[in-house]
């Protein structure tokens, strides 16, 4: 037969397809859970690393704080989701593809951003603050005004008291909630949050931390907050991610991280967090 | 005196608003260009000041060889103008909007980008409202500063309110100096206070009200303009249309150049009357700079105007002094013919020349008939205008006759007259047909070495006139002597009359022109 010669390359390519199968299995089940994915991300200023190899991929719904201290490079790597900042090395992928071949315009666009600064514009009010980027995707004008209304009342603020205010006429903690509205207008699936709260008193910032906490349940949202507190990162995240001088030294859930730091610098930085927690508790 | 004026402020308003849109034009986008690049932006608003501190009338004076070079435009009235005013206009608006641009919060652009704001998004909804302020403050900078600066297009030949001031010095009407100070400085009060009205209302949070001021902007502009010059009828005095050029069979139109001095305004006016009697109309560019009349003449951009055979022997033609009277007139007339096509109709009948004149009685006192009898009285005090110790005049007159003064004095030419009379100096630098030669019975030393250069007063034509029987026989009789000259400008210098009415006692000093007085065409 001249069929005969043939099997083990038959079996070798019915293999390959089994594999290939296997392979298309994972990749749908684990994948459609990978939003967000670094593969050895490296940025540099000449010949300085702002960030160094850094690999970690970010599941659907989760909510991941970057730790570390000013310079550490945590800034730059949020930045790198949506293409503020380009890679120089390394791969970074949203939804499975990478960003470097998407409009940096459009991707924005899909991602909610707050800064520490805020950035609101001063001359606008808080509703066309807000209405922002759904203008600039020319929604119908009714369905930009409901949706205002409908993120000031979910940020806390009652929509027909704030709708018409300008920024200057509110507090530090009711202008990051519209920073926060702005960011989701456009019903982003992920929300990049670079220090939203920095500047805020700690009265206004643990109230904060809450309505962050709950936002991003309640939307099903995929979140990546940028904090140098580490209480602020435990409260908060599923999973920490420690950085310092550009390199990831560890990403697991708070407990791991107070478990078992991988480090001396996480060691210290939860030993300092739990010195802080038991001075409090003493002074009962 | 004020039935000038709509036309007047109409073409000032005109060349300020277009000189200040095109500095929009260019400098707003260059400010958004340079504005990210601080090394570039620098050496932008740099070179923007380096224009700004040229003279704003040298900037302007400039403008005219500039563009009599490039040949592009015409380098008389509107164009240089137009140019000069729009240079100096570009740094008050580039340097506020790169000022504004780069103070915009940092934080409000970076959350621009973030939330996806294209460039040209983060442009006009973020930082040109944000830069606003800053910028209309640099605009309305610029309008004040183009509105007074325009009072100087006057002497390139360009109508504005300038003319009254520059006639109101020159004649010493104070009434008509006001007049142009007074609507100048009105003017760019009243649009600065519109415009910032109108950005005040912007500013704030009720954007409506911006209407009302920049509604009352565009009605003032538009009344000035359009509406005030035809009510006020006519264009007399002045002209902004350009002459019809090439042949044409009979002129029925010319218009008549003057420069800066009360003689000129008088001849002006003589020249103006006698064509009338002929049936000619006549246009006039007046208070012009005295190389810019003469470039206007060759240009065909004025068609008569009356210059000195010296001037133009040692400015145009570049000659010295030290050649007889007669051959300076006739090599001059001969070169302007073969040079140019610009015909002279010969002296005028009177010299405006420099010259030195004595009180009478120290001349009697000290026997001084000529220039050279000063040579034994070192110790005479000699007064002169500002020009007049850096002209080649007074070196050629030193060496001619072994002067040593020693004791000189500068004074403004308004004051020279009063000093002598004083006793402050003995001896002043003069002009022969100046009328307060006769008011101060001053007497005139004679230069028998020629080493002045003769001034005849020479009435000169330009190309397209320059054949026209009727033009040139009208003209042509005219004659005017130096005591004639003299009392015309004493009427105005001393008596405080205008110079419409000296021009209008020379011409009737005149013989009826002997021509035939043809109908105006239909």
């Amino acid at each position: 037969m001249p069929g005969r010669a043939r099997w083990p390359l038959q079996v070798a390519e019915n293999s390959l397809l089994a594999a290939r199968a296997v392979e298309e299995f994972v990749h749908v089940t684990v994948c459609s859970r990978l939003v967000i994915e670094l593969q050895r991300v490296g940025k540099r200023y000449r010949e300085n690393w702002v960030v160094r190899d850094v690999t970690m991929t970010i599941a659907r719904g989760e909510l991941v704080a970057v730790l570390g201290e000013s310079g550490s490079g945590k800034t730059t790597l949020l930045r790198m989701m949506n293409r503020l900042i380009d890679a120089d090395e390394g791969v970074v992928k949203v939804d499975g593809r990478d960003v470097r071949g998407e409009d940096p315009v459009a991707l924005r666009r899909t991602m909610g951003y707050v800064i520490q600064q805020i950035g609101l514009l001063p001359h606008l009010t808080v509703g066309a603050n807000i209405a922002m980027v759904p203008r600039l995707l020319r929604w119908a004008a009714e369905d930009t005004a409901k949706r205002v209304d409908e993120l000031l009342e979910l940020v806390g603020l009652p929509a027909a008291q704030y709708r018409e205010r300008f920024p200057d006429e509110l507090s530090g903690g009711q202008r990051q909630r519209v920073g926060v509205a702005r960011a989701l207008a456009a019903r982003p699936r992920v929300l990049l949050l670079d220090e939203p709260l920095g500047a805020l008193d700690p009265i206004t910032r643990v109230v904060l931390q809450d309505e962050i906490r709950r936002i991003h349940k309640e939307l099903g949202l995929t979140s990546i907050l940028v904090t140098h507190d580490m209480v602020e990162a435990i409260v908060l995240a599923d999973r920490i991610a420690v950085m310092l001088r550009g390199e990831l030294r560890q990403l697991a859930t708070p407990a791991e991280l107070v478990r078992a730091p991988a480090d001396d610098y996480v060691a210290n930085l939860v030993a300092l967090a739990r010195h802080q927690g038991e001075q409090l508790v003493a002074l009962r | 005196m004020l039935a000038g004026l709509p036309p007047l402020l109409a073409s000032h308003l005109e060349l300020a608003l277009i000189a200040l849109l095109l500095a929009c034009v260019i400098s707003l986008p260059l400010a958004i260009i340079v504005a990210s690049r601080p090394r570039l932006s620098f050496a932008v608003v740099t070179a923007a000041g380096i224009v700004q501190t040229v003279p704003g009338l040298a900037l302007l004076a400039l403008m005219v060889p500039v563009l009599a070079k490039t040949g592009w435009l015409s380098p008389f009235g509107f164009p240089p103008a137009v140019i000069a005013l729009t240079l100096y206009a570009i740094l008050p608006i580039l340097r506020n909007a790169v000022t504004g641009l780069r103070g915009v919060d940092s934080a409000a652009v970076e959350a621009a980008r973030g939330i996806g704001m294209s460039p040209w998004q983060i442009l006009h909804i973020v930082q040109l409202p944000l830069a606003a302020p800053v910028i209309a403050a640099g605009l309305r900078t610029a309008t004040v500063w183009t509105v007074g600066a325009a009072t100087l297009a006057t002497p390139i030949g360009q109508p504005c309110l300038g003319n009254y001031i520059f006639a109101g010095l020159q004649t010493r009407n104070f009434e008509m100096l006001l007049i142009g100070v007074i609507a100048a400085a009105t003017l760019a009060v009243v649009l600065d206070a519109l415009l910032g009205a109108t950005e005040h209302a912007l500013s704030s949070r009720r954007k409506r009200r911006a209407l009302i001021p920049a509604a009352v902007l565009a009605v003032l502009v538009f009344v000035i303009i359009v509406v005030l010059p035809r009510v006020a009828g006519g264009e007399r005095g002045v002209s902004t249309g350009a002459i019809a050029t090439g042949p044409t069979d009979a002129i029925t139109r010319v218009r008549i150049g003057g420069k800066t001095f009360t003689e000129q305004y008088i001849l002006v006016e003589l020249v103006r009357a006698r064509l009338e009697q002929v049936g000619i109309a006549a246009d006039v560019a007046q208070s012009l700079g005295s190389t810019v009349v003469f470039d206007a003449l060759v240009n065909g951009d004025v068609d008569v105007y009356v210059d000195y055979s010296g001037t133009l022997w040692t400015t145009a033609m570049k000659r010295s002094a030290g050649v007889p009277r007669w051959r300076v007139l006739a090599e001059l007339e001969g070169w302007l013919a073969t040079s140019y096509g610009v015909r002279s109709l010969g002296a005028l009948g009177f010299e405006n020349a420099y010259a030195l004149a004595v009180r009478r009685d120290t001349a009697e006192r000290l026997h001084l008939r000529t220039v050279g009898d000063l040579a034994a009285h070192p110790e005479l005090g000699l007064g002169a205008d500002y020009e007049f110790f850096g002209r080649p005049e007074w070196a050629a007159l030193r060496t001619a006759y072994g002067l040593r003064l020693t004791r000189t004095v500068t004074y403004d030419p308004a004051l020279l007259y009063e000093a002598i009379g004083r006793r402050d100096v003995d001896v002043i630098s003069a002009f022969s047909s100046d009328g307060r030669i006769a008011a101060y019975d001053l007497v005139v030393l004679d230069d028998p070495r020629a080493a002045l250069p003769p001034y005849d007063a020479m009435l000169l034509l330009g190309r397209r006139v320059a054949s026209d029987r009727r033009l040139t026989c009208a003209l042509a009789s005219v004659h005017v002597d130096v005591e004639q000259m003299r009392q015309a400008n004493a009427m105005v210098d001393r008596d405080g009359k205008t110079p419409r009415d000296a021009g209008t006692w020379l011409l009737a000093r005149q013989p009826k022109p002997a021509c035939d007085v043809v109908p105006t065409q239909p």
